[in-house]
């Protein structure tokens, strides 16, 4: 095979009319190469991802019911603290007499907290500047300008809603999807 | 170090021609497998395999960091993290399979490619420096399928790393506290579990650095090829690239359609079950064998049963098994043959395919056979012939055998076989 090509090219490249035979193989043999490396290269990065043991743990049950006005706890979800706090009449109020529109995230109480259950709050304890965990929800831990969390790692404040008010966080703590499956109990993911 | 007619790099595009300057890396792959390295132009298939090999080592490298993502090498919990891998990380069996089988298939690459230096006495002289290498690479290999082969930390691990580092207690006056020091206790446990993972992540990497040596090294003398004529002439030569790099492309392509039959479709064919049963120190498996890979070396090891002067038989079976493969570094002065290629040689080649062929295929079944007889008795006599053929039969024939007329040039060997005569079998 090898002298034929150097012998006499155009017969073993099949040249007819400037269509090389040879150009046709080396397309196809590079391409189908090509697409199998790639899909290669799928799992080598899916790898990475959350395993599953990882994705079974994404769930996480919470008892509100010992709970009072003014109180936080911290639970864990997804190996990240997550505050749940059951507001008070003022906090409450408080958050509601500023206008939404005014904010750098706009969002209402309403908006962030479940109907009927106005008074809780649940957020992710991550400042969405750069992920410290805020201030606030401990037993005598500042809680800010707004009274509601303050992170001590570049100064972002957050009011009784969680709502960035002044700093450099971006937007208010996430609230992450939730649901009452009872009266007293939350269940987070 | 090349040949005067090779290929010149010259870059047109102006990035490449300023890369050029400051950094030779493009030229340096042109000259080494690209257009500018001119390879005998009679290569056959026996000749993919270096390629192949080294395209083992990189899957292996590759499979094996991303595993090390996901292992914990940690008595108490290897095992569950190895099952971890291979039920809850996403493709992690996939993982898992490319490499316990990559690890099968870079031997059976390397032993062919092995037996090609052996059938086309690819060792000698101008190129005993690449063999030397080659054999330091495949000790090296050695080294870490055994230490990989520990880490999933079931039963075969276990006894394996216990019998395996047991060899070393054979040596007298040292053997037992070396044995004590390289466990780091008295038996495999997490200080063996926690270096046999740190080396078996270091040793691919050195022996990365030893291909590139052995690469290097053939550059010198350019590639051997089949009919053992040095190259005279341009004609005698085509570019690696694309003549080559085609046909090593065919044999890879070939390769991994076996090793994706083997990975999907039977990927424990070649392991076996009891290593899915975690360790325990307490209790040995009935049957234990190494993988099969160092069966031939693990069959001469039993084939010693019996003390010999003042050496005692275990002693004798673990210098036979690493005289086994030391032999090989002897092999460019054991051959003293003029005549390279075993296609010119009738005695020597009767003496592979008859004798040395068959010899190899008895070891590799009785190193899997249980240690009871005839099986031992078999392995004696195999292990006698295996030595034999190095220390008596190579040198006698290489001095007695009536060698058959060499033809002038590969460029004459390769125009005669394709125009009078119909290709003559290999």
């Amino acid at each position: 095979m090898a002298e034929a090509t150097i012998d006499n090219p155009a017969v073993a490249d099949g040249d007819e009319g400037g269509v090389r035979r040879r150009d046709f193989i080396e397309i196809a043999a590079v391409s189908f190469g090509g697409i199998g490396a790639l899909a290669t290269l799928y799992p080598l990065i899916s790898q990475m991802a959350p395993s599953r043991d990882v994705l079974a743990e994404s769930s996480t049950e919470i008892d509100v019911s010992a709970i009072q006005p003014g109180q936080a706890v911290k639970a864990v979800f997804r190996k990240q603290p997550l505050f749940v706090r059951r507001l008070t009449p003022k906090e409450v109020a408080e958050a509601d007499a500023v206008p939404a529109s005014s904010l750098r995230d706009p969002e209402s109480l309403e908006e962030r907290t479940k109907p009927g259950h106005k008074d809780m709050l649940i957020t992710m304890g991550v400042c969405t500047h750069l992920g410290c965990v805020p201030l606030g929800a401990g037993e005598g831990e500042v809680k800010g300008e707004f009274g509601g969390y303050f992170c001590p790692c570049h100064g972002s404040h957050y009011d009784t809603a969680a709502r960035i008010r002044k700093g450099p966080a971006p937007t208010n703590l996430l609230v992450p999807e939730y649901e009452f499956t009872s009266e007293t109990t939350v269940t987070v993911g | 170090m090349s040949f005067p007619w090779a290929k010149h790099y010259q870059p047109t595009n102006p990035f490449m021609r300023w890369m050029d300057e400051k950094l030779p890396l493009p030229r340096f792959v042109y000259n080494a497998i690209g257009s500018g390295y001119p390879v005998p132009r009679n290569l056959n298939y026996w000749w993919n395999f270096g390629v192949l090999a080294g395209f083992c080592l990189v899957l292996q490298i590759i499979t094996g960091v991303i595993l090390a993502m996901h292992y914990a090498p940690n008595a108490l919990v290897a095992f569950d993290s190895t099952e971890h891998i291979m039920r809850d990380v996403n493709w992690g069996w996939m993982m898992r399979y490319a490499h316990a089988n990559g690890a099968s298939a870079f031997f059976v690459v390397v032993y062919t490619h092995i037996f090609r230096g052996f059938l086309f006495s690819s060792y000698k002289a101008p190129r005993e420096m690449i063999w030397l290498l080659g054999v330091v690479i495949f000790l090296l290999m050695m080294a870490t399928a055994f230490m990989g082969y520990v880490l999933p930390w079931g039963q075969m691990s276990f006894w394996g790393a216990k019998v395996i580092t047991g060899l070393f207690g054979a040596i007298p006056l040292v053997g037992e506290p070396l044995q004590v020091w390289l466990l780091g206790g008295f038996a495999p446990d997490n200080a063996a579990l926690n270096r046999f993972f740190s080396l078996h992540f270091l040793l691919p990497f050195v022996i990365a650095g030893v291909v590139i040596l052995h690469i290097w090294a053939l550059h010198i003398p350019g590639s051997s090829n089949p009919t053992g004529v040095e190259v005279k002439t341009e004609s005698d030569t085509v570019p690696f690239h694309p003549y080559y790099t085609a046909k090593d492309g065919f044999g890879l392509a070939v390769f991994l359609v076996i090793y994706a039959a083997f990975v999907f479709f039977m990927p424990n064919a070649l392991g076996h079950p009891d290593n899915y049963i975690p360790a325990n120190p307490l209790s040995t498996p009935a049957h234990i064998v190494p993988e099969w890979y160092f069966w031939p070396f693990y069959a001469i090891l039993r084939a010693f049963t019996f003390d010999f002067f003042f050496i005692p038989a275990k002693l004798l079976g673990v210098l036979a098994m690493f005289a086994a493969i030391l032999v090989w570094f002897f092999l460019p002065w054991l051959d003293t043959s003029p005549v390279r290629s075993a296609r010119y040689r009738p005695l020597l080649r009767k003496f592979i395919w008859f004798g040395f062929v068959p010899c190899m295929a008895a070891l590799f079944y009785l190193g899997g056979a249980p240690a009871e007889e005839p099986f031992v008795m078999f392995s004696q006599l195999a292990a006698a012939y295996y030595f034999a053929h190095f220390l008596i039969i190579l040198p006698i024939v290489s001095m007695v055998e009536k060698t058959k007329p060499l033809p002038n040039s590969i460029t004459e060997a390769v125009l005669s076989k394709h125009g009078d005569a119909p290709a003559a079998a290999e």
